[in-house]
């Protein structure tokens, strides 16, 4: 066999020459190799996105009776802290007041609560610049201000003044009743 | 490893083993016989005192995760049960804690050194670069290590740094996402700290040992900054620089020891000893005090994106030094005025270091009420941040190179040897009054 085969395949580097079966299977297996290492390297990269138990959080029901008029109750949702504010006359008057002011993230007080549930102020208490809680009642605006960074906040949550670039986001939520709220 | 082996194997198994795993050789030609500037001064001992700083931490760190609890219900009851129960675990632990601090003192010590003498200029340029990658590794892990005892400070510094990410415009919230593992700073977030705390530093120690070999083939530079030019230049690393290194060691960890067993806590802060409260953050929040410059920076920008940026950039551009720097002299010794600005430098780094413990709003002169221009106070510590934040990316961006273009260098000495063979006719004048000379 051996000494029939001598000298039968010419050099397959030879300049000019076609692609060949020899080339063609060093493309295949160069190719199959990185994409068999994205392929596995995508599980790795995706192991560490949230879980299905966590993807799968509870909605969290809250009795409202709890709030004291002007006061604000803060309770944990998916890991975060939620802002459950009773607003006074006056601070709904305040936020009102401002909805043509000069704002870094323009929104109407009204587009912040439930229609006729101006007292209602329900927010997400991660300041919009680095995550920290905002305290209530504090800053320039009487709203929340942030310790981290000095972020002002109004009544309304809406951003004022410090590097925070979004007003505090409303979470999606509805009332079953009226002192029963149903957030997420 | 620059030059020649000189090791000559003496018995039959150091023959025996050299032909097969020249291990010996690569000792010998690294620590003993390697050929070193003879004029190198105490700043030169930080390399050896942070090779002794990462086993430190690597060697307490092993026996705090044999007790640790990586789990948001245990971890800080384990880290007082360490304190507390364990046998010298509080030991063991004050010399983690402490010896993080230590290692970023050595770090930036030896970094304003390298500054200093241009010790990252041709043909030292990777050598350089691996040392940014090296610190870049020490600040994840330092970070990282902050959250495990899982204490107020620990919790709000990870949301606060985690969600610096978020600033990336259409990914930052996915990112965000991607390192919690969930909606905030939870479970999963301490889970996979702790795993990345535990391999950061054997890939510092990795890295590490490309820094040693990117030094060792164009050798040391020295305070003159000129290339060594004959054996008369150099000595052996060992006996000399090991004692010497050796003898600074000691006195580092008699600093090291007064921290550890007088004020262990001086360096940390108090929040961190309140478990963590995801629905309250403390008043004042810091970082660690190696933080600080770089937490001052973040906070000058009134823009989220901007600042992050900008912090980021501050340690980006350290990376690209090299080509910044147009100077063809290495050593300040010889650049009267680039020695002025590098002073400076020093000085706003302290600043920035001193702003960002401050809250924004605080007086920098508290006589001083308000200087107000236009609606800022410029008696604030946020514009004193502003200030030392443009003398920063000044010093790399126009200073180090317009400077290396338009500047008189003084005489620079022909060689090592010359100023200390033919004194005093062939010493330059900038060199006279430097003290470490002694050494």
């Amino acid at each position: 066999m051996a000494d029939t085969v001598v000298g039968e395949n010419p050099d397959p580097h030879a300049a000019g020459e076609d692609p060949n079966r020899r080339d063609f299977i060093h493309i295949a297996a160069g190719a199959a190799a990185v994409g068999a290492v994205g392929a596995l390297a995508w599980p790795f990269i995706d192991q560490m996105n949230p879980s299905a138990d966590t993807l799968a959080l509870a909605s969290v029901e809250f009795d409202l009776s709890k709030v004291a008029l002007g006061q604000q109750v803060t309770i944990k949702w998916r890991g975060k802290p939620l802002f459950i504010r009773k607003r006074t006359e006056a601070e709904i008057a305040a936020a009102v007041a401002d909805d043509g002011a000069n704002l870094p993230d323009p929104q109407t007080d009204a587009e912040r609560h439930k229609p006729g549930k101006a007292e209602w102020m329900i927010l997400i208490g991660a300041c919009t610049h680095l995550g920290c809680v905002p305290t209530f009642a504090g800053g320039d605006y009487g709203g929340w201000f942030c310790p981290c960074h000095g972020s002002h906040y109004d009544t309304s949550g809406r951003i004022r003044r410090g590097p925070a670039p979004l007003n505090l986001p409303v979470p999606e939520y509805e009332f079953l009743s009226d002192t029963t709220v149903k957030v997420g | 490893m620059s030059g020649h082996s000189t090791y000559e194997p003496k018995t039959g198994i150091e023959r025996w083993l050299d032909t097969r795993l020249p291990i010996v050789r690569l000792g010998w030609d690294s620590i003993v016989d390697y050929p070193t500037p003879k004029n190198l001064n105490y700043w030169w001992t930080f390399g050896g005192i942070l090779a002794v700083c990462l086993g430190i931490q690597i060697v307490t760190g092993i026996v705090l995760a044999m007790h640790y609890v990586p789990h948001v219900d245990h971890a800080f009851a384990s880290v007082e049960r360490i304190m507390r129960d364990v046998n010298y675990g509080w030991l063991v632990r004050y010399m983690h804690a402490n010896g993080a601090s230590m290692f970023f003192i050595a770090v930036y010590i030896h970094m304003f050194r390298g500054l200093y003498y241009g010790s990252y200029k041709a043909p030292r340029e990777v050598l350089w670069i691996l040392g940014c990658i090296i610190y870049l590794l020490m600040m994840a892990t330092a970070f990282m290590g902050y959250v495990l005892p899982w204490g107020q400070m620990s919790f709000h510094g990870a949301v606060v740094i985690t969600n610096l990410f978020g600033a990336l415009p259409i990914v930052g919230e996915a990112i965000t996402t991607w390192l919690w593992g969930g909606f905030a700073v939870d479970n999963a977030t301490l889970n996979r700290f702790f795993s990345l705390h535990f391999l950061l530093p054997f890939m510092i120690a990795g890295v590490v040992g490309l820094h040693i070999w990117a030094l060792h083939v164009p050798g040391n530079n020295n305070p003159t900054g000129v290339n060594v030019q004959s054996k008369a230049d150099t000595v052996p690393f060992h006996p000399y620089y090991t004692v010497k290194d050796g003898f600074a060691i000691v006195l580092f960890l008699i600093l090291f020891a007064t921290f550890l067993f007088y004020n262990p806590n001086a360096l940390g802060h108090a929040d961190n000893y309140i478990p963590a409260n995801p629905l309250v953050t403390p008043a004042h929040i810091v970082p660690e005090w190696y933080f600080l410059p770089f937490y001052a920076i973040l906070r000058a920008v009134p823009d989220k994106l901007g600042g992050v940026i900008l912090m980021f950039g501050a340690i980006a551009v350290l990376f690209v030094l090299p080509w910044l720097d147009t100077s063809k002299v290495r050593s300040m010794r010889y650049r009267p005025t680039g020695k002025l600005y590098f002073m400076i430098f020093v000085v706003a780094c302290l600043v920035l270091g001193y702003c960002g413990g401050q809250l924004p709003d605080n007086h920098v002169i508290p006589g001083l009420s308000t200087f107000i221009l236009i609606d800022a106070d410029l008696n604030s510590m946020v514009w004193l941040s502003r200030l030392a934040t443009l003398y920063y990316f000044g010093y790399f961006l126009v200073i180090l190179p317009l400077l290396g273009l338009t500047e008189t260098p003084t005489a620079q000495p022909e060689s090592i040897s010359t100023p200390v063979l033919s004194h005093p006719a062939g010493m330059p004048a900038g060199a006279v009054a430097a003290p470490e000379k002694k050494g």
